[in-house]
C-alpha cells in the first residue's frame, strides 16, 4: 500500500450507478483524467449506490461537494475541462430542484439534506471493493471494541438499550433474539443474514450489499460473538449477481487482514462466513424457508412453535437478521446505545430506509428518522408528485402492507402507528399513488404477484389469494356485487388467522386496508360502473373535448388508428376501435382528452 | 497482506490509510486556487502543484480545491485559505516560490503573510 503516493489527490470523483446505465463512464473518466495530465491529482472511485435512482448515474466531486446527475460518457471532456481544470460548475449537469432552482452542491439538494443516513452511511462514499477504504473510516473497530472491551452479555445489553428492532419487516427486538440464541443449548450455533428482499418494489438490501458489504460482515461478527456462534451465512438470490460478487469479495479481503477466520484481531475468537445463493422468491425470505434453502431443500416455511433461535439451521440454534439490522450493529457498538436511541421515536429507534417508487419525483432510497411523517418523506425528501398531480395514498410495506390515504399525511411512520392504520412498516417499500392511480387495481396487482408466491401448503393462503383475486378482477371489470365487499372482508380476516406463515397472515392487507380507507371507490366501481381514477379499462372511455385544435398528435400516436379528424379540426375517438390505452391522454398538450 | 494481530494494529492501519480518502472526510482547512482562464494563464496550475507538493512533504491534512475566476484578474493566481470559522484570507499573485512561506507562516504558525494579502472575508 503506497499511501504517500495517494496523499497527493486533491479531489475524488465518486461515481455511482454505472452498472446498467453507463458501463463506459468510469473508463471514459479515467481516460480523460489521464489525457489532461490530472492523474495523481484526481482519483476516480467506483462507489456504490447513492440512492438517487431517478438521477443516475451521479457523480460527486469531493471535497468541493459538486454534484452532477445523469452523467454520460459524452459529458466527460467538458466536465473535466470546466470543473477539474478550471474549477467551474457545468450548470447543465447539476440537479434541478423541482420547487426552486439548480443545485450544484450535494449538501444543498433536499433529497439528501433532509435525510439522516445511518444505514446508508457509506453508500456512494466508499469503494465497496476496497476493505482499506472501509478501515480508513474506522471500519472493524467496533469488532475490536466488542471483542476486547465488552462481554457477550454486554454487547446484547447495549443492543437492547439501543432499542434495535429487526429491519426485515416484523420489527422484532434484535437483542431478545440474540439473548435466546445465546442461552440456547448447543455447541454449534449459526448467525444468518437475510438478503432475499422479495418485495417487488424494494431495492435497498441489494443496494446496501453492493455499496457497503463490510458493514454487514462487521455486524455479523459482533452478533456471532454475542451469541457464541462461529459460522455465518449470507443468503442472496442468485439473480443479484453483483451483490453476490461484492459480498464474496468483501469476505475474502476481510479474511486477508485477519478480520474473518481464526483468532480475529488476536482475540482468540473465530468466525467464518459464507455466501449462500438460492432462488429469489417472496416467501423465500421467510425465516424458516430461508433456512431450508440454505440446507439445500425446498424453500417452504415450517411451523414456528419451536423458535429458530433454539432449533434453526440444521437443527441448531440460529439467529437470523436482515442485512440492514446487521449493518446497524457496528454503529451502535461504536457510538453507543444512547446515541442510537436518541434518534427516532421511543419504541421505534433509529432510522428507516424507504425505497420510493411510483408517482414520485425522486425515485430512490431515502433514509429518515423513524417517526418522520408521510408528508415529510413524500414532499420534502421525495420532491412531491410529478406533473402537478394530486397525492392520493401510499402503499407501504409491500405486498404485506396496506394503503395509507392522503388524510393521514401527517401521520408519523413508526411500527405501531402504521399497524394501527392497517398497514405495516415491512421493509420500507413505498409506492406512491396519485389521483390517476386506482387503489383497487394496486391491491389486485399485489394479489396477482402473491398468487405465484404462496408456497401452497395452507389452503387458506393458496385458495384465499385466488378467490380474492378473482373478486377484485371482477370488480375492476364492472362485474362486482355489493355483497362481494363483505365476503372480501370476512375472507381476508380468516386467511389472516388460519395461514401458517407471515405471507398468508399479511396477504389480505392491501385488500383490507383499501376497503377501509377507500370504500367509496369500491362502491363507484360496483354500483356506478366507474373507475374514479380512470384506470380500469372496462369502466372508462377516452373522449376528445372541444379544447382540441386538431394538431393531429394523438391521431399519429394512437396504436389502434382509432382517432380521426381533419387537420385543425376537432378529432374524435372511435369507441369500437379504442383499447383505452391512454396514449392520447398522455400526449395531448391542450387538455383535450378526457376520461369518463 | 499481513494479518492484523490486535486492535492497535487495526488502528495504526487506519491512520496510514486515512490519507487515501482524505478528500472525502472533513477537514477544517481548505485552500482554494482560482482557475479561471486568467488564473491558468498566470500560472495557477503550477501554483496549485506547488501547494500540493508542499502539503504532502509536510504531511498536512488540508483540502485543495479549485474555483473559476475570482474576479481580480490582475492579481492572479489567487489563493484563498479558509481555516475553520476564521475569516477567509485571499492572497494575490501567488507564484510557486511564495508557496512554502505562505504555508509555513499561515498554516503552521498561524500568522497571515500581510504583505501578500489582497482581501479578507468574514467567515
Ligand atoms: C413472506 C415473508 C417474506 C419475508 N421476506 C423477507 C426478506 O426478504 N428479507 C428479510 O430480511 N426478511 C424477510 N422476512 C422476515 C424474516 O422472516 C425474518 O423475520 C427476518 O429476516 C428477521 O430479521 P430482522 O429481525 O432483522 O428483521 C419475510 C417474512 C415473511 C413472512
Ligand atoms: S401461509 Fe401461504 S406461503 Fe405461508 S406456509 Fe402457508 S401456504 Fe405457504
Amino acid at each position: 500500500m503506497n499511501t504517500s503516493k495517494t496523499q497527493k489527490h486533491r479531489a475524488d470523483l465518486l461515481v455511482s450507478c454505472v452498472h446498467d446505465r453507463a458501463p463506459d463512464l468510469i473508463p471514459a473518466l479515467e481516460a480523460e483524467v489521464k489525457r489532461r495530465g490530472l492523474e495523481g491529482e484526481v482519483k476516480v472511485v467506483e462507489a456504490g449506490c447513492r440512492g438517487f435512482c431517478s438521477m443516475g448515474p451521479v457523480l460527486l466531486i469531493q471535497p468541493d461537494g459538486t454534484f452532477y446527475v445523469n452523467v454520460q460518457p459524452a459529458d466527460v471532456p467538458e466536465m473535466v475541462e470546466e470543473t477539474l481544470v478550471k474549477g467551474r460548475v457545468v450548470e447543465r449537469m447539476t440537479y434541478q430542484e423541482p420547487s426552486s432552482h439548480a443545485c450544484a452542491l450535494y449538501e444543498d439538494i433536499s433529497f439528501y439534506s433532509k435525510q439522516h443516513r445511518i444505514v446508508l452511511r457509506n453508500c456512494g462514499m466508499l469503494n465497496p471493493a476496497s476493505v482499506e477504504e472501509y478501515i480508513a473510516v474506522g471500519g472493524y473497530e467496533a469488532v475490536g471494541k466488542a471483542l476486547f472491551d465488552m462481554t457477550p452479555e454486554g454487547v446484547i445489553e447495549e443492543v437492547k438499550k439501543a432499542g434495535l428492532r429487526g429491519r426485515g419487516g416484523a420489527g422484532f427486538a434484535a437483542a431478545r433474539k440474540w439473548e435466546t440464541g445465546r442461552k440456547a443449548e448447543g455447541d454449534i450455533k449459526y448467525v444468518l443474514a437475510n438478503g432475499d428482499e422479495g418485495d417487488p418494489n424494494c431495492f435497498m438490501d441489494r443496494a446496501l450489499m453492493e455499496a457497503d458489504p463490510h458493514s454487514i460482515l462487521e455486524g455479523m461478527i459482533i452478533g456471532a460473538y454475542a451469541m457464541d456462534a462461529h459460522q455465518g451465512y449470507i443468503y442472496i438470490p442468485y439473480e443479484h449477481t453483483l451483490s453476490v460478487k461484492t459480498m464474496r469479495n468483501a469476505i475474502e479481503s476481510a479474511r486477508a487482514y485477519g478480520l474473518i477466520g481464526e483468532d480475529i484481531l488476536g482475540s482468540g475468537f473465530d468466525f467464518e462466513v459464507e455466501v449462500r445463493v438460492g432462488a429469489h422468491s417472496f416467501v423465500g425470505g421467510e425465516s424458516t424457508a430461508l433456512m431450508h434453502a440454505i440446507e439445500g431443500t425446498v424453500s417452504e416455511p415450517r411451523p414456528k412453535h419451536i423458535h429458530t433461535t433454539e432449533v434453526g439451521l440444521w437443527g441448531k440454534p440460529t439467529c437470523l437478521n436482515n442485512v440492514k439490522t446487521w449493518n446497524l450493529v457496528p454503529e451502535i457498538i461504536g457510538k453507543g446505545a444512547e446515541w442510537f436511541a436518541s434518534i427516532g421515536t421511543e419504541k421505534s429507534t433509529g432510522t428507516q430506509v424507504f425505497s420510493l417508487a411510483g408517482k414520485i419525483n425522486n425515485v430512490g432510497l431515502a433514509e429518515v428518522p423513524m417517526g418522520t411523517t408521510i408528508r415529510e418523506l413524500i414532499f420534502d425528501v421525495g420532491g412531491g408528485i410529478p406533473n402537478g398531480r394530486e397525492f392520493k395514498a401510499i402503499q407501504i410495506g409491500g405486498p404485506s402492507g396496506g394503503a395509507v390515504p392522503a388524510s393521514l399525511l401527517d401521520m408519523p411512520m413508526d411500527y405501531e402507528t402504521l399497524e394501527e392504520a392497517g398497514s405495516m412498516m415491512g421493509t420500507g417499500g413505498v409506492v406512491v399513488l396519485d389521483d390517476r392511480s386506482c387503489v383497487i387495481d394496486v391491491a389486485r396487482y399485489f394479489l396477482d404477484f402473491l398468487k405465484d408466491q404462496s408456497c401452497g401448503k395452507c389452503s387458506s393462503c393458496r385458495e384465499g389469494i385466488r378467490y380474492m383475486l378473482e373478486m377484485l378482477t371482477n370488480i375492476t371489470e364492472g362485474k362486482g356485487k355489493m355483497s362481494d365487499l363483505e365476503v372480501l372482508e370476512r375472507m381476508g380476516k380468516s386467511v389472516k388467522i388460519s395461514s401458517m406463515c407471515g405471507l398468508g397472515k399479511s396477504v389480505p392487507n392491501p385488500v383490507l386496508s383499501t376497503l377501509r380507507h377507500f370504500r367509496d371507490e369500491y362502491v363507484a366501481h360496483i354500483e356506478d360502473h366507474k373507475c374514479p381514477a380512470g384506470v380500469c379499462k372496462a369502466l372508462i372511455e377516452h373522449y376528445i373535448n372541444d379544447q382540441c385544435n386538431g394538431c393531429g398528435l394523438c391521431l399519429r400516436k394512437c396504436p389502434q388508428d382509432a382517432i380521426t379528424g381533419e387537420k385543425k379540426e376537432l378529432h374524435t375517438i372511435d369507441a369500437e376501435k379504442c383499447i383505452q390505452c391512454g396514449v392520447c391522454f398522455d400526449v395531448c398538450r391542450f387538455d383535450a382528452v378526457g376520461v369518463r | 497482506m499481513p494479518k492484523l494481530k490486535s486492535l492497535d494494529e487495526l488502528k495504526k492501519l487506519r491512520e496510514q490509510l486515512q490519507g487515501d480518502i482524505k478528500a472525502r472526510t472533513d477537514s477544517s482547512t481548505t485552500i482554494t486556487v482560482g482557475m479561471g482562464t486568467c488564473g491558468i494563464a498566470a500560472g495557477a496550475r503550477e501554483t496549485m502543484h506547488a501547494i500540493l507538493a508542499e502539503l504532502e512533504s509536510r504531511g498536512m491534512d488540508t483540502h485543495v480545491t479549485t474555483v473559476g475566476c475570482i474576479g481580480m484578474c490582475s492579481k492572479e493566481p489567487l489563493v484563498d485559505i479558509q481555516q475553520g470559522d476564521e475569516p477567509r484570507v485571499t492572497y494575490g499573485n501567488v507564484n510557486t516560490e511564495m508557496v512554502p512561506r505562505m504555508i509555513e507562516e499561515h498554516l503552521v504558525q498561524g500568522n497571515m503573510v500581510d504583505e501578500w494579502v489582497v482581501g479578507r472575508v468574514e467567515g
